[in-house]
């Protein structure tokens, strides 16, 4: 499915939490949707769900805009989530199942399905106050995607999830995603996107400040820092930085010095030259900022 | 639509199989038909036997024996007595109580019908009590009408026992004997089924919302659904169990009422109407009965029982829907009971003040108080339906349905925006004015 947000802008009362920003989301995607918080994350996912309208601008999906019955082909895993407690693990996920348009029969076969995959057949007639909070959040998860929706939204999917679950979410959402669902998860944490995503965009203050495929957006902001690596103890030797560049960060570690550069220019040949001069050069490699940088960077500049 | 019956049935399912309601909808039968035996039951048990040591140094008694069950026993000469003697004397015996009623200086009936002592073993019963002041009442009475020389008998003569029957004349030129006790009764019942059916019904919608913001299923739920759908469903749910609880009740009780008064005052029953058939003749006592059939037939006759019962299912849903909207609305934006106090406050006021009037109204169902209390949409659930048994002009009848019908629409509209924004507010502390920005959110 694919996703067009034209110009969403919302208010709430004199704050403005989103002020006209646009995405495309390519069908079948992982879309991160990074920034602090407060930016106006939720804003943008809770109107994709309908869980509340713009005051300006549209949600396009397929290129038609929301209607009420779309909510049925999507799946949301809201940040504040939970269930009931005092209902029973089967009846509930029936419950939900079928509030996403399901039928009872359909619903019956997809849990079963589900629950043998993820080897919890018999919790089927516990109560959630029963269950452990691991546990409860495989049955949330299952809750979510049980309905095979066309598009999957998580609001920060792995925060209260503990690791070993995180993992195994992160895989099945990934199956899922291969399967052609396309994914919108809303995070803070920047070590799932880059593991995941291949498109994101960046909130700040009710604005998207970056947006794009991952590898585009990072292809932007490479800034010619290479990290060099050279065998031998050469500390007290003359290093000769080529011209322009700048020295951000050296090391000597048992025998191997680590030199960190930064580039006028994409031309390396300077810097092997300078390093062969001191010793064998054993790695020469690109310094690609992370997300997590790129993030931080884009925030500040955002802010200035 | 669907949606909403699917939210409706687990409302209703849930808060059914709750242990809870099973209580209460055994409970409720057994109180309200309590109320209605106790009394009954209680006075048909007989008081014991009993002796009271009597010393009369008023000589105010006249030897009276007593009745039945109260023998009444006399120390004498009471002036060979002193009460201590006395005392003495009763504390030697199995006597119940001993009655010490002194003459004082002169022989003042004033004097002595206020220094009467009882004097008992143990605490002497209210029965007892009452008793021994009755007859020395009616006895210090005879004898001061003698001293005013009048015959007691003449008393017993002119006593008059008024009874007026009321009778409305219809425009028709139609005459109905009407019941005002009876009517007011049913106005009561009616009045305090609705304040307590919206007050307890009323709350468990508020701690439902509470319970889904604060267990965070909420926003699961408004992406299948939208907030109002989902807010009505839960009104309608509880609305739903309340009449069936309500409806429960109604029957429970009727059957239990029934079983009990058949079972424990049946020779109760018996042993009066053979007190009554001893004194009075087989025919008269047909007679009785007839009355008493024929009265309460056209007591019932007097009632329009399907609009009665109709106008009551109508208060009791809409009036429900009106304040439950409100109910709900507090419970979104709160997220504990403790916060939930001050939003509370306001929607309580009109309840409490609605029971209030209505027992003024039950005086007066026609006046302005009632007419005007029984339009406006908050009071008028409760005011209406303790108005309706003493008939109320269609009018009137219809122009307060139709507000209330607009006055629930209205609150549920307020309410619905206040609920949609404040099921996903956490961590906010939540003032008046919050609410009213809330409510004017678009979207």
């Amino acid at each position: 499915m694919q996703i067009n947000i034209n110009s969403v802008t919302k208010r709430y009362g004199d704050y403005v939490a989103l002020d006209g920003v646009s995405a495309e989301i390519p069908s079948g995607s992982v879309f991160g949707l990074l920034g602090p918080n407060g930016a106006g994350k939720t804003s943008l996912i809770r109107i994709m769900n309908q869980i509340t309208g713009p005051d300006q601008g549209q949600i396009l999906l397929d290129g038609k805009p929301l209607k009420p019955s779309d909510v049925n082909r999507i799946g949301y895993l809201p940040e504040e989530r939970g269930l009931y407690k005092k209902m029973e693990v089967g009846e509930q996920s029936m419950y939900l199942a079928r509030l996403k348009g399901l039928d009872s029969k359909q619903a019956k076969v997809a849990l079963k399905d589900w629950f043998e995959r993820f080897e919890i057949q018999d919790w089927w007639k516990k109560k959630v106050e029963e269950l452990s909070k691991g546990m409860a959040q495989k049955v949330q998860f299952i809750t979510t995607v049980l309905h095979n929706p066309e598009l999957l939204i998580f609001d920060e999917p792995f925060s209260g999830f503990d690791p070993i679950n995180a993992e195994l979410i992160k895989n099945e959402i990934l199956e899922l995603n291969r399967k052609g669902t396309t994914v919108i998860f809303s995070t803070h944490r920047m070590e799932s996107v880059e593991q995941m995503c291949d498109y994101i965009a960046l909130i700040s203050r009710s604005k998207f400040v970056l947006n794009g495929s991952l590898n585009e957006i990072r292809e932007r902001f490479r800034d010619n820092t290479f990290k060099l690596e050279i065998r031998g103890d050469h500390s007290e030797s003359q290093f000769n930085l080529p011209e322009g560049a700048i020295l951000l960060e050296e090391k000597q570690d048992a025998n191997i010095l680590t030199k960190v550069v930064r580039l006028q220019g994409s031309d390396t040949t300077p810097l092997l030259k300078a390093g062969m001069e001191l010793g064998t050069i054993q790695l020469l490699s690109e310094v690609i900022p992370s997300v997590n940088e790129i993030f931080i960077q884009t925030v500040k500049q955002s802010h200035e | 639509m669907n949606k909403i019956l699917l939210i409706i049935q687990r409302e209703y399912l849930s808060r059914v199989k709750k242990r809870s309601f099973l209580i209460m909808t055994i409970v409720g039968p057994i109180l309200l038909s309590a109320i209605g035996i106790l009394p009954a039951y209680f006075a048909s048990m007989p008081e014991p036997d009993r002796t009271l040591m009597v010393l009369d140094q008023a000589d105010i008694l006249d030897m009276d024996r007593g009745t039945e069950r109260i023998t009444l026993k006399y120390l004498g000469p009471p002036a060979n007595y002193t009460i201590d003697e006395a005392k003495e004397q009763f504390m030697l015996t199995e006597d119940y109580a001993l009655v010490y009623i002194p003459t004082g200086s002169g022989w003042d009936p004033d004097f002595i019908s206020k220094n009467i002592v009882i004097y008992g073993k143990e605490e002497v019963s209210l029965g007892i009590k009452s008793f021994v002041e009755d007859l020395i009442r009616s006895k210090i009475e005879d004898l001061k009408l003698r001293n005013q020389g009048v015959d007691p008998e003449v008393i017993a003569q002119v006593r008059t026992v008024v009874r007026v029957k009321s009778i409305n004349i219809e425009e028709s030129g139609a005459e109905e004997e009407s019941i005002v006790e009876g009517k007011m009764v049913i106005g009561f019942i009616f009045a305090f089924f609705m304040y307590f059916f919206i007050f307890i019904f009323g709350s468990q919608v508020m701690n439902g919302v509470m319970e889904e913001k604060s267990n965070r299923v909420v926003e699961v739920i408004v992406s299948s659904v939208r907030p109002f759908q989902l807010m009505m469903g839960k009104i309608l749910g509880s609305g739903l169990v309340g009449l069936t609880q309500f409806l429960i009740w109604i029957v429970l009780s009727f059957v239990i009422y029934t079983a009990f008064t058949g079972i424990f005052l049946a020779d109760k029953m018996e042993a009066i109407q053979t007190i009554a058939e001893q004194s009075a003749g087989t025919e008269n006592i047909e007679q009785l009965q007839n009355d008493g059939l024929s009265s309460a037939l056209s007591f019932l006759d007097s009632l329009n029982v399907p609009l009665l019962i109709g106008s009551f299912i109508f208060y009791f849903l809409a009036g429900f829907f009106l304040y439950a909207s409100m109910f709900a609305a507090i419970g979104s934006a709160v997220e504990n009971q403790a916060d939930a106090q001050q939003f509370l406050f306001p929607v309580t006021i009109p309840i409490i003040l609605s029971i209030v009037i209505a027992m003024k109204v039950a005086e007066d169902p026609n006046g302005p108080l009632g007419f005007w209390f029984s339009m406006i949409p908050f009071t008028s659930p409760i005011v209406m339906v303790t108005r309706i048994s003493f008939g109320v002009p269609y009018w009137q009848l219809g122009l307060s349905m139709a507000l209330l019908i607009l006055g629930f629409i209205g609150t549920t509209w307020v309410a619905s925006r206040i609920y949609r924004v404040g099921i996903l507010m956490y961590g906010k502390k939540i003032t008046w004015g919050e609410l009213w920005k809330w409510m004017k959110y678009g979207g």
